[in-house]
């Protein structure tokens, strides 16, 4: 049952000759049975199945959605009433949220189950996993390489098959570095399409939620679920309904890719390059055209991005105080103790270095130098796409320089974890959207292919990835023992 | 740059973030990297640019100012730490 599709669970489903009851059982004994990836922080059995009933109901009257009764995991920083919404932060250790979220709400409309809860590094911020206070997830591929981050427990589950289809989110790569990593489908949306409302913030101008799936196709059915304007989040984009579905099996005879030398210079693991050169010819083969372009101010995107994310961060996160909900220490001496040692103890070294890197930014006398210039070298990183997409449909290139690398192996030096991302925070700063498929193996590990589209393109790079899928079977392996 | 301890204790007060002093060390080399890499902004020439804070530029939406939904006080405390007749409670402030 693991190894089918979206489409053909969903066919089994309305059918009838798989009730989503059953499913749902099954994909709770595997979650069950892979326990060691650690890859879920709440597994929620008696709701799942709850929604599951409800499911079969909806598909016996004839009124089910195509994705009634299949089975999602939601990364833990969605609220959810009723099931703990941690963040992967002690902070919120005991945080049950009072409302959903509204992509929590929408997958529910659609009649998706929710099976449980993933592991995610700290309030999303980590490439790895390993910031997670639940500790790291295991990369199925590979249970000594880290999954990536933030989405790291999700991208593993849809690895595994330990679920068809998981959401996530990316405020610099979150959704597309665990998805390469584990060598699985994952879209981070055009800034602002998929609400935000429920979705612990992490840095505002940057989040953005996503689906995670096993092809193309499984993504654009999430998508559909969960994009859309939300008058609750005040940066939602009030864009026509698309669905993505429809034009997966466009031809792409005529489409110009952009090849961006900087993606593919110095810090490229040179048997990524191989792979990413292959996928490129595979794409050719289909009707496209490959086009050398430029974005010059690429290596300018972690600077800025270790400016304006933390001093977001800095600000979002100076909610957690101990008084209104989260961890509060024992004994405070007075507020200020009770601030102090709350957030002392309640947050993780590398949540509590971010703030304090974007307290310092914004602090007087820097403001400036640092905040105002990010934003500034944000606006060039963003021009730069905009004179690329002048002659090129979609931008492709490696979604990380290198593979899965190994659990311990940058956690203490921030800085190496922070250039990890450096193919995929420009997409944030921009605000475009950009999607992640698998491409190959490097030592048995996988390999992503980034596709980066112009704003509201998600169909176009969705269409580009299935074309893709349709010629390679990249998307289709499974991890050994699972 | 280097972030000497004294402004690591400052911001990490500014941050109301209590730092055990034996940690201290760490947090300053280490955010001393931090700026050393974001320090590489520095040399570019941005005179002419307008800085961005919006991927789409979009300003700030508004709605009618009206009421949209009922009191949730009850319901938003349940998950306080500490509460007393619809009171939040923190250690004395006002002597």
């Amino acid at each position: 049952m693991h190894k089918k599709t979206l489409i053909e669970l969903s066919q089994a489903l309305q059918q009838r000759s798989c009730s989503s009851v059953e499913l749902t059982r099954y994909f709770l004994e595997r979650i069950q049975n892979a326990q060691h990836l650690n890859s879920f922080i709440t597994v929620a059995t008696e709701l799942a199945l709850d929604q599951a009933r409800v499911a079969d109901a909806r598909l016996a009257q004839g009124n089910a959605t195509p994705l009634t009764g299949i089975p999602l995991a939601h990364k833990d920083i969605f609220c959810t009433l009723g099931v703990k919404t941690s963040a992967g932060s002690k902070m919120l250790d005991n945080f049950n949220a009072p409302y959903n979220a509204t992509i929590v709400e929408q997958c529910q409309a659609a009649g998706l189950v929710m099976l449980g809860k993933t592991n995610m590094d700290e309030f999303a911020m980590g490439s790895s996993n390993e910031t997670s206070f639940y500790g790291p997830v295991k990369n199925p591929w590979d249970i000594e390489s880290v999954p990536g981050g933030s989405s790291g427990g999700s991208a593993a589950a849809v690895a595994a098959r330990l679920c068809p289809i998981a959401t996530a989110t990316d405020t610099g790569g979150s959704i597309r570095q665990p998805a390469a990593f584990c060598g699985i489908t994952g879209l981070k949306p055009t800034y602002g399409l998929v609400s935000r409302y429920g979705m612990i913030a992490f840095a505002s101008s940057l989040d953005q939620g996503g689906p995670m799936g096993h092809s193309a196709e499984d993504v654009a059915l999430l998508l559909n679920a969960m994009a859309g304007f939300d008058a609750r989040d005040s940066t939602s984009l009030n864009h026509p309904k698309e669905d993505y579905s429809t034009s997966l099996h466009d031809h792409i005879s005529g489409l110009k890719i952009g090849v961006p030398k900087e993606f593919f210079g110095e810090g490229l693991n040179a048997d990524v390059g191989k792979v990413l050169e292959t996928a490129l010819s595979e794409l050719e083969q289909a009707g496209a055209t490959l086009h050398d372009i430029k974005l010059p101010h690429t290596h300018l995107s972690v600077p800025a991005y270790y400016i304006i994310a933390p001093a977001e961060c800095s600000s979002n996160l100076s909610r957690y105080d101990g008084v209104r909900f989260g961890h509060r220490c024992d004994h405070p001496e007075d507020l200020l103790d009770l601030y102090e040692r709350s957030r002392g103890e309640g947050f993780g070294v590398e949540v509590k270095r971010r703030i304090m890197i974007g307290t310092y930014a914004l602090s007087a006398g820097y403001y400036d130098a640092y905040y105002l210039q990010a934003q500034k070298i944000r606006r060039l990183i963003s021009n730069d796409f905009h004179e690329a997409f002048k002659t090129v449909d979609v931008i492709l290139g490696p979604t990380s320089p290198t593979t899965a690398f190994k659990i311990g192996e940058k956690i203490n030096d921030p800085i190496s974890m922070y250039l990890s991302d450096i193919n995929t925070i420009s997409v944030n700063l921009a605000g475009l959207p950009g999607l992640s498929i698998p491409a190959g193996f490097v030592n048995k590990l996988p390999v992503g292919l980034h596709i980066i589209g112009n704003y509201f393109s998600e169909a176009r790079i969705l269409n580009v990835a299935h074309q893709y899928q349709q010629r390679t079977n990249w998307h289709q392996q499974i991890p050994a023992g699972f | 740059m280097s972030l000497p301890i004294k402004s690591v204790e400052n911001i990490a007060h500014l941050a109301r973030i209590s730092i055990k002093e034996q940690d201290m060390p760490v947090y300053a080399h280490q955010l001393s990297d931090i700026l050393n890499l974001v320090d590489q902004m520095s040399g570019v020439d941005t005179s002419k640019i307008t800085p961005m804070a919006h991927p789409l530029d979009a300003v700030a939406r508004l709605r009618a100012d009206v009421v949209l939904e009922g009191d949730q006080r009850d319901l938003f405390q349940s998950i306080a730490p500490q509460v007393e007749a619809g009171l939040y409670l923190v250690p004395k402030v006002i002597e």
